[in-house]
């Protein structure tokens, strides 16, 4: 198979989830009385202002970074649906970190990235240790893992505790990251906000995503026990230390979402922190199907669907439509890949066994 | 022919089954008497559960008919059979652990009351059957809590209590400890002595001579003959089964009488209370070739497994000698993980081709790299050597003659030949001290065979040493240097390939000598 | 030679909920909760008023775990309860609140259902793997319900984007005389007694009819599952689909019947909490009880009772947090009993490394208790959270999910 059909058959069941996405959205628009194509034009049109297409990028970012911590477990058939609460307790200790702390810059933002990233890991730690000796779904375990640490969270959240009052609002935060290590963002001519400086992280996890999937041993260990357990075990995977270096891999990149907004706008946590990840992630890291690029293009639409949508209201429409139309790509993103893939391996399986003397050993 | 006045329960005539690529029955005749026990024996691959699988229903024959009491009949599904008074025990137990006996032997045929379920009424006609046949059974015990026999006996009920008055088992003793054979094989009889007809598949001649009447034997998809278990010796059927005379061994290529590679001291693996490989010994020297005969199920994956760390072993241990001198040459390896060993030198062709040794949507290139993925040329510390991979594929693909367009097409477009032939290179590659052959040939053009046939060879008069496990009697002659005979967990036989009898192997093979 | 033994050669052990044990376990709780009332003298913890509310956050939950239940019975993984519970408080508050709150509860009921007839489809016909579609089911569902809120409720009296008009109260019934007589047994604070007699004040007093609804649906599974032929058919279709169908049981029939009704039961604790907890459709009203729910349902080894009981225990938590700051740090005393009872009897068992390690625990926890005077709420807030975490890291072997449940079946595959 060359490479343009690879691209073809991969590209395949994105698309039919996009367009039958599309179908649903209209409809549902059509027969709430707004009229399905003006809605699309209002939104493309607000997405051609620079603002917007700086909220969207923002956004995106934050996505992608998510996604890929998603993806990686993903690969090996894991499902860490636990970012959520990895992503909160990473930004929680790098802005405590960020906080408390005065050293000379580099030094500082390191430990801050450091403690990101290892909060993030410890906690999708709790959940691979369970699994691996004790048998518990990673998916239960993270879920409960993110209302726990929504718990922590809210109690570190205190003055007194980690947190303090902030002057002349009713909001509790973090105290303010020193200037030394806050990251300027980039200015966009036409645009009164910035881009988030530290947003070229999601750049970096990316390239990192597809060198340590693609060019190493773990990243072939990790693509091999997603392919065929069996093989993988014939080959030398220890399974069980692939499950737990997996999931601190994919708890440190999800510590790491909060980075941009913490040392770029915010330079604290405070309780109106953004909170869940964890759905957007999943369905981003589904409709890119893991791969670096494809994983790109499902975050910036889903940052265009997110941020475009501030339009909709001026004009009537509920912006909540947007949810219907990520909730339907997901869903028909999965059903169209196993009825792709459904398609092509009875193809295959039609060539093989045209051409098999083989199948005598398999039928006694 | 079987001798018997009364009709037949159970006529099947001229029935042929293709699948794609292969003729699974050919035209096969027997007959059954009622009342009997009817054994069907061939060895795997001969089309037996092809044969009952179509008179259970489970899919139609090409040609030829089927005769129940007199009257010809079509099955569209196990329903209809099941209708026509034939139930079937499959080899593997379609039984509901977390469900009581009862439970299991009803569903599907409950007896109500309304919509309710009837227990009591369903315990009762149980204990009844169970007492009828001598069965000893508990309707309230859940099916996890019982021992393999038990399980079995109540597949057996759940047959009979929808009044099936024929029996197929298909390898009912493949997973029984021997007395637990015993009480199968009087249970059987016991049947037949009740009026019931029952067929059961087996390859163990041993078993199959106490219990049977007739014997009809299959080799290769079309029927050898039907004799009365009477008038025949263990060694008999073992040459009926097996058939063809055995080829002449290649020339013998002489052996270094140097320290072994592989030592295998009392290896045992043990599965829910049974030892699938019982206190195996085993020793293979550099430049041997050591054949594992035996019938499929006897525990040729359990050794291969245990020596490549893949499965856990109960006790033993295994050596591996790394060549040169001093300390460090000999490495124990039984505690070490399937990489480690993999890194010692040793390489490894499953018998699966297509779940263990290949990533069949990956490119070839890739495939290359799997099971070596920590040593060169595939990889460079922990970075992957694409160039090194990519250099060293074209590199088997020209020596060892695969045939593919290039090396980036997926290993699941090749034919089974070429990809067992880029297998073969690769567990060659990186001059390994032994390598672990299962099954190397199997579902391969004959082009390709005698191709790995010569790869085997050639690494041979380099010093390798072989684990070879095969069905292929044939393959195992021709190459082995030495050949020993795994029956039920043991190695029970050992034979020189350059005289060993067809009637010797296969006797061996099958337990017609009697005790193991 | 070296032994390296991992083979499980004996059978696992029995660790399922056999009725008396349920009984049991149930009389040494009251017992253990009683004396830490007594002790503590903290009367919330066993008030009729806590335990009323304690029911109140159950009913939502054990909606959900039915659910989770029925579905996984059947071998169906449902985490898409979450989605349909959040489709059935919006179903209550549309309908409740122009209609009443009987038809609001109908349309919580089969807006529950719209999920799951999704879930059902991309599973069991399409073959999606069953938690991702769950994941899929429940992004669709909240954005579903915030787009027809904010499509319905804006502009409407005392609704907007994010919650509904007011929906009329439903009906409650009481045992007559009930309240007089348990109510005298509760002031008289004797042990064991007037908490008895406050547990049945509260289930017997002024109770949503919902309530009993909900609790009669429980019993009726139960009776369905494990005394009907078509509940024989159910649980083997989650045990060994495979088996089933060559018995002539339609498996796929049954696997849509058991995710249409857990969505149903799910769709109800939604309208539970829409009309009867809050009295109005709120965004984010259900806070992961569907979750939760999936949690109860391994507590209870995949059994109604034991579910049931799961889903009081974590209501009776959720109560004490709400209710009462002194009850919710009695609770401390509370688990320091229970793991210390754990203790003894594992101790009276021999086995002495775990009773060492629970013993330890129940000291700390007590120690806990005896130097602070107030639990952090935040500690009640994820209380249940963790006890979901340890129920399943203690279950190991000994617990029992349906065998197959999880897996796609497609008719004609063998196993």
């Amino acid at each position: 198979m060359n490479a343009v059909t690879r691209l073809l058959r991969l590209s395949a069941a994105p698309a039919l989830a996009l367009a039958f996405s599309m179908a649903v959205t209209a409809v549902v628009l059509a027969v709430s009385g707004h009229p399905p194509l003006g809605t699309l034009r209002s939104m493309v049109e607000y997405a051609g202002r620079r603002n917007t297409q700086v909220l969207i990028v923002n956004s995106a970012m934050s996505y992608y970074i998510a996604a890929v911590a998603v993806a990686v477990c993903f690969r090996m058939r894991l499902l860490n649906i636990g970012i959520d609460g990895q992503y909160r307790l990473g930004a929680l200790a790098a802005a405590t970190v960020g906080g408390y702390l005065a050293l000379p810059a580099p030094i500082h933002l390191v430990l801050i990235v450091g403690a990101a990233m290892l909060a993030g890991a410890a906690w999708a730690l709790i959940a691979a240790v369970l699994k691996v000796r004790r048998g518990v779904s990673e998916i239960i375990s993270t879920i409960m893992l993110n209302y726990i640490a929504t718990g922590i969270v809210a109690y570190l959240l205190q003055p007194g505790r980690l947190a303090e009052v902030v002057p002349g609002s009713n909001n509790i935060g973090t105290p303010e990251i020193p200037p030394s290590v806050r990251i300027p963002g980039i200015s966009i001519p036409g645009a009164t906000q910035p881009i988030l400086g530290l947003g070229v992280i999601a750049i970096v996890v990316g390239v990192a995503y597809w060198y340590v999937v693609n060019r190493t041993t773990y990243g072939f260990d990790l693509r091999a026990t997603g392919s065929s357990r069996d093989a993988a075990l014939a080959s030398g995977v220890n399974v069980r230390r692939m499950i737990i270096t997996t999931m601190l891999v994919s708890g440190a990149t999800a510590g790491l979402i909060g980075l941009p907004l913490l040392l770029g706008r915010t330079y604290t946590y405070s309780l109106d922190f953004p909170a869940g990840v964890a759905f957007t992630g999943i369905a981003i890291a589904l409709l890119g199907r893991n791969h670096p690029i494809g994983i790109a293009a499902a975050a910036l639409l889903f940052g265009f669907l997110d941020n475009a949508n501030q339009i909709l209201a001026l004009n009537g429409i509920p912006k909540e439509i947007i949810n219907i139309t990520q909730g339907t790509i997901v869903i028909s993103v999965v059903v169209s890949y196993e009825f792709v893939r459904r398609r092509a391996t009875r193809a295959e399986q039609r060539m093989v066994g045209r051409s098999a003397p083989a199948l005598a050993a398999s039928v006694s | 022919m079987s001798s018997d006045h009364r009709a037949p329960a159970v006529e099947l005539i001229g029935i042929t089954k293709r699948f794609p690529g292969v003729v699974a029955n050919n035209d096969i005749t027997f007959r059954v008497a009622p009342g009997t026990v009817h054994a069907l024996v061939g060895e795997n691959g001969a089309g037996k559960s092809t044969l009952v699988n179509t008179l259970y229903g489970m899919h139609q024959p090409d040609e030829g008919r089927i005769v129940i009491a007199g009257s010809e009949v079509t099955f569209r599904s196990p329903a209809d059979a099941i209708g026509h008074g034939i139930g079937m025990v499959h080899q593997h137990f379609k039984l509901a652990d977390n469900l009581t006996v009862l439970e299991n032997v009803v569903a599907g045929a409950e007896p109500r009351r309304g919509w309710f379920l009837d227990r009591r009424a369903g315990a009762e006609r149980i204990r009844e059957l169970a007492a009828r046949h001598h069965f000893d059974v508990d309707p309230d015990a859940r099916v996890e809590a019982l021992g393999v026999g038990a399980r079995q006996r109540v597949e057996i009920l759940k047959v009979l209590y929808r009044g099936a008055r024929i029996v197929i088992l298909d390898e009912p003793t493949a997973v029984l400890v021997p007395q637990e054979v015993d009480e199968l094989l009087v249970g059987l009889r016991e049947l037949a002595s009740q009026g019931l007809t029952v067929i059961f598949i087996s390859h163990k001649l041993d078993e199959v001579l106490r219990v049977a009447d007739d014997v009809t034997v299959l080799r290769r998809g079309s029927t050898v003959g039907t004799v009365k278990a009477t008038e025949l010796s263990a060694r008999d059927l073992a040459t009926m089964m097996i058939g063809a005379e055995l080829s002449a061994p290649d020339a013998r290529i002489e052996v270094a009488d140097a320290a072994p590679v592989l030592v295998v001291r009392d290896l045992s693996v043990a599965e829910a209370g049974r030892r699938s490989l019982d206190a195996v010994n085993l020793s293979i020297r550099p430049g041997e070739i050591l054949g594992v005969a035996g019938v499929e199920g006897n525990g040729q994956s359990e050794l291969i497994e245990a020596v490549m760390g893949i499965r856990p072993i109960a006790s033993g241990s295994i050596t591996l000698d790394r060549g040169g001198a001093g300390p460090g040459a000999s490495a124990e390896l039984t505690h070490l993980t399937t990489r480690a060993r993999r890194e010692m030198g040793i390489g490894y062709i499953p018998e699966d081709r297509s779940r263990q040794a290949l990533l069949l949507d990956a490119p070839l290139w890739e495939n290359r790299i799997l099971g070596h993925q920590t040593i060169p040329p595939c990889a460079a510390g922990s970075r992957i050597d694409r160039v090194g991979a990519r250099r060293d594929t074209q590199r088997i693909v020209d020596e060892f003659d695969v045939r593919t367009p290039n090396i980036d097409v997926t290993a699941g477009s090749l034919s089974g030949g070429n990809q067992q032939k880029l297998i073969v290179g690769r567990e060659m590659s990186g001059a390994p001290r032994l390598v672990i052959a299962a099954h190397p040939t199997r579902g391969v053009d004959v082009g390709a065979q005698e191709a790995i046939w010569q790869l085997l060879r050639d690494a041979q008069r380099g010093g390798l040493a072989v684990l070879l496990v095969s069905a292929d009697l044939d393959e195992l002659v021709r190459l082995s240097t030495r050949l020993v005979v795994l029956l039920r967990g043991r190695i029970t036989a050992e034979f020189d390939p350059d005289d060993v009898s067809l009637a010797e192997l296969g006797a061996a093979m099958t337990g017609a000598r009697g005790a193991a | 030679m070296t032994h390296i033994d991992v083979s499980q050669a004996n059978p696992p052990s029995l660790k399922r909920f056999v009725p008396n044990r349920t009984w049991q376990l149930a009389a040494v709780g009251i017992v253990l909760v009683s004396l830490v009332r007594w002790v503590s003298g903290v009367d919330s913890l066993t008030s009729s008023g806590s335990f009323a509310a304690a029911i109140g956050s159950a009913v939502p939950i054990m909606m959900a775990g039915l659910g989770a239940l029925v579905s996984e019975r059947a071998g169906v993984i449902n985490i898409s309860l979450e989605g349909s519970m959040i489709l059935g408080t919006f179903g209550a508050g549309w309908i409740g609140w122009q209609h009443g709150p009987w038809l609001g509860l109908l349309a919580a009921v089969l807006f529950g259902t719209i999920g799951a007839i999704v879930h059902a489809t991309a599973t069991v016909t399409f073959g999606v793997d069953q938690i991702i579609s769950g994941v899929a089911v429940n992004i669709l569902a909240l954005g579903l319900s915030q787009y027809l809120a904010t499509a319905m409720f804006q502009g409407t009296p005392g609704g907007g984007r994010t919650q509904s008009p007011p929906i009329p109260p439903i009906g409650r019934v009481s045992l007559p005389g009930a309240d007089w007589m348990l109510g005298a047994l509760e002031d008289t604070h004797i042990v064991v007694v007037s908490d008895v007699a406050a547990a049945l004040r509260a289930a017997l007093v002024d109770v949503p009819i919902v309530t009993v609804i909900a609790f009669a649906l429980v019993v009726a599974t139960s009776v369905v599952l494990w005394r009907t032929a078509f509940g024989l058919r159910h649980r083997m279709c989650g045990e060994d689909p495979f088996a089933a169908d060559t018995l002539g049981v339609n498996v796929v029939r049954h696997k849509y019947a058991a995710v249409v009704a857990s969505g149903a039961f799910a769709g109800l604790g939604g309208g539970y909490l829409a009309i009867v907890a809050a009295n109005i459709y709120r965004e984010g009203q259900t806070a992961g009880r569907g979750f939760i729910g999936l949690g109860t349902v391994v507590f209870g080894n995949w059994m109604p009772s034991g579910m049931a009981g799961g889903a009081a225990l974590f209501g009776y938590i959720d109560s004490q947090q709400l209710r009462s700051e002194a009850g919710a740090h009695a609770m401390l005393l509370l688990l320091a009993a229970f793991v210390a009872a754990v203790t003894l009897y594992l101790a009276w068992k021999r086995d002495w490394k775990r009773s060492t390690r629970l013993g330890l625990i129940a000291g700390a926890t007590a120690l806990w208790y005896a130097a602070t005077d107030v639990l952090p709420p935040q500690a009640a807030f994820i209380a249940p959270y963790v006890a979901t975490l340890v129920v399943l890291a203690a279950a190991g072997k000994g617990f029992r999910p349906p065998k197959m449940t999880g897996v796609p079946f497609r008719k004609g595959e063998q196993s």
